[in-house]
């Protein structure tokens, strides 16, 4: 079987929803253990872009993909700590800090990135599970990256660690009333700031992801609102780590919706399919949200609850 | 003005001015850390943006869509949302300008006519995206910040799929664009200016309506329902309403900023258009703190930031992402400035 004919589209877009689901996941993961926390990050779209540009130059540097890896998982932790100590400040806004980081991450991240986007720099290597299948589709498909499946890994640790260890308990009790956080004697800003900073870490992995191995290349153009439909994924999600999980995975599968149309023939409309990421977001959105209650499952101190 | 007033409004002038030398001052150290010179910076920062007569030129033409677009973030704030989704509002106003113009060209409309028509278009369709995410908001709780953001990036994809699809015209070949509205009936320069009417637009509107939001009726009821929603509610106000006349006025004030950069720069649509004006007027309007009248110099002043962008880029072989540093840093800056009113003892009244 050379062909799979129209069968390839819904088989490309599984193995879109693979690949292009992964930067979503750590975003939403992060942004999951912040707003867990009672704090929204709306920066970890600037974020995602300055740990695209800082994996894909230590790579380059240093020859190794997974050190690229760790330096943007330290660049995100400290530009989440730079938001979680400006929102520590009295009166000063979230949501608007999070514009601010946006705008800042990703300009700074041009700034420094600009020799970096003529030279190759090593890849992630992928895992190959569609061995057994003989159809070079199924093969393409089933290349898996190692961050998917570690990304996989800590959906369900972060899952159990919130409901069953100390830290997870603080992580919600901070989020759902910071008074009784304060009188159990824990500080509400530094849990804060750790949890924000936890978060920008995992976005900042997540944009390794864009730079080291799909799309693969580091360019101003590299993120298109993925940081952003995080926070949306989130919220669609329920706060729940493992429903993040599917959520990546269906906001990938919306994402590979474009190009997998396009590989058999269907190029009117190119750019409307691939706006339905945003599309499926804002119509999650819409079907999920209420004006008269707040959703179950959300921590009681955010903001976007009041 | 009684003494009290005086203080406030020189808090509120000294605290961004104070956060945007801080800004600087960050600024400069990361420039030394670079082994660049920061007083060689700003001098050209200086000299591209506001030295010569056509420094001056570049740097008004910039400001005059930055004015328009952070009125879309500055009146829905007065109604307290936080709408960051300028960018489609501008796009889309810009192409229904453009087709408007075409449409009226071809029908042999007069110039005036047609440029009313095509404010008048793009102000329309700016207001109804914007209402869209105000309207979910109230409607839905939808959170419009990231609604906003989302509509978009769904703008964007729809003006990219009409400007090179249905409307594309023919004769556009390398660059993709709509049928030109005619040399005629572009917009003019302002008299006795090199600067062309957007920016009288601008100020004009800005003027306007920070006479409306301060002193009227109109103006007072967004505020408390900015200021408490549920407040508002109790007392009557038809809150609803005055959040979607607000994402309204806002989003034809970015409408508008397509129109002017359609009928005053490009003369057609085309991707030129996404030029990031709508994010630019995010930043203007946080520094100028949601106040219409503070937006212009502000606007002013991040125009020429950006239009010196060239200049360093020439002269010091910086990446032309420097001016977005500068301005990521002073927006960080001044959010976190937000934290001193109030507490600086200069400006606090001597007890009795």
């Amino acid at each position: 079987m050379t062909s799979l004919g129209w069968w390839g589209v819904p088989l490309a877009v599984l193995g879109g929803a693979i690949r292009v689901s992964t930067p979503f996941l750590f975003v939403s993961l992060g942004e999951c253990i912040t707003e867990r926390s009672g704090r929204i990050n709306l920066g970890l779209e600037g974020i995602l872009v300055m740990g695209a540009m800082t994996g894909y130059a230590l790579s380059y540097a240093t020859g190794n993909p997974w050190l690229g890896v760790l330096a943007a998982a330290g660049a995100g932790a400290v530009l989440g700590v730079l938001h979680g100590l400006l929102c520590s400040l009295p009166r000063v806004n979230d949501i608007a800090i999070g514009i601010g980081l946006m705008l800042f991450g990703t300009g700074f991240a041009f700034f420094l990135g600009k020799p970096y986007v003529q030279p190759k720099a090593p890849m992630l290597p992928s895992i190959p599970l569609g061995g057994w299948s003989s159809s070079p589709q199924i093969q393409a498909a089933l290349q898996v990256n190692p961050l998917f499946i570690i990304g996989l890994a800590l959906a369900i640790a972060l899952a159990w660690a919130f409901r069953n260890t100390r830290w997870g308990l603080v992580v919600r009790m901070v989020g759902d009333s910071s008074d009784a956080a304060r009188a159990m004697g824990y500080g509400v800003s530094a849990v804060r700031t750790l949890a924000t900073a936890a978060g920008g870490m995992l976005a900042g992995i997540g944009g390794s992801f864009l730079s080291l191995y799909y799309p693969g290349s580091w360019s101003e153009g590299l993120s298109s609102g993925q940081g952003l439909m995080a926070v949306a994924l989130v919220i669609f999600a329920r706060w729940r780590p493992l429903s993040c999980f599917y959520a990546a995975l269906l906001f990938g599968g919306a994402g590979a919706l474009g190009p997998a149309l396009q590989s058999v023939g269907v190029t009117g409309g190119y750019y409307l399919f691939n706006a339905a990421p945003y599309v499926v977001t804002l119509a999650i959105m819409i079907v999920t949200c209420s004006p008269r209650r707040n959703l179950s499952g959300a921590p009681g101190e955010l903001s976007i609850n009041r | 003005m009684t003494r009290l007033q005086l203080r406030h409004a020189a808090e509120a002038l000294a605290i961004p001015v104070g956060a945007l030398l801080a800004a600087m001052v960050v600024f400069g150290l990361f420039m030394a850390a670079l082994r660049q010179s920061p007083l060689e910076v700003y001098t050209l920062i200086y000299r591209g943006g506001f030295a010569s007569a056509f420094a001056w030129q570049n740097t008004l033409a910039r400001a005059a869509p930055l004015v328009l677009t952070a009125l879309c973030v500055a009146l829905p704030a007065q109604a307290g949302l936080m709408v960051i989704g300028g960018e489609g509002a501008l796009v889309l106003g810009g192409l229904a300008a453009a087709v408007a113009g075409h449409q009226l060209a071809v029908a042999g409309a007069g110039p005036l006519a047609m440029k009313t028509m095509m404010a008048a278009a793009a102000m329309l369709i700016g207001a109804a995206w914007i209402v869209l995410a105000g309207a979910l908001r109230h409607y839905r709780g939808v959170n419009e910040t990231i609604s906003s953001l989302l509509l978009t990036y769904i703008g964007i994809a729809v003006f990219n799929q009409l400007v090179e699809g249905p409307l594309r015209d023919p004769a556009s070949l390398n660059k993709p664009s709509t049928t030109p509205i005619g040399e005629a009936n572009m917009l003019g320069h302002l008299p006795g200016l090199d600067v062309h009417w957007g920016l009288g637009f601008g100020v004009i509107v800005c003027l306007v309506l920070y006479v409306v939001v301060r002193h009227t009726t109109f103006g007072f009821a967004l505020r408390i329902v900015g200021g408490n929603a549920r407040a508002a509610r109790l007392a009557g106000l038809p809150v609803g309403r005055l959040i979607l006349l607000a994402c309204a006025l806002g989003g034809a004030g970015a409408g508008l900023a397509g129109m002017v950069e359609v009928a005053a720069v490009h003369g057609n649509a085309n991707a030129s258009l996404i030029a990031g004006y709508g994010y630019g007027g995010i930043l203007v309007a946080f520094i100028a703190r949601q106040n219409p009248i503070a937006i212009v110099p502000v606007a002013v002043l991040v125009g020429g930031i950006a239009a010196s962008g060239g200049m360093l880029q020439r002269r010091l072989d910086l990446p032309d992402a420097t001016v977005l540093v500068l301005q990521g840093v002073a927006f960080m800056l001044i959010l976190a400035s937000e934290a001193l009113y109030g507490r600086l003892k200069i400006f606090r009244p001597a007890r009795a």
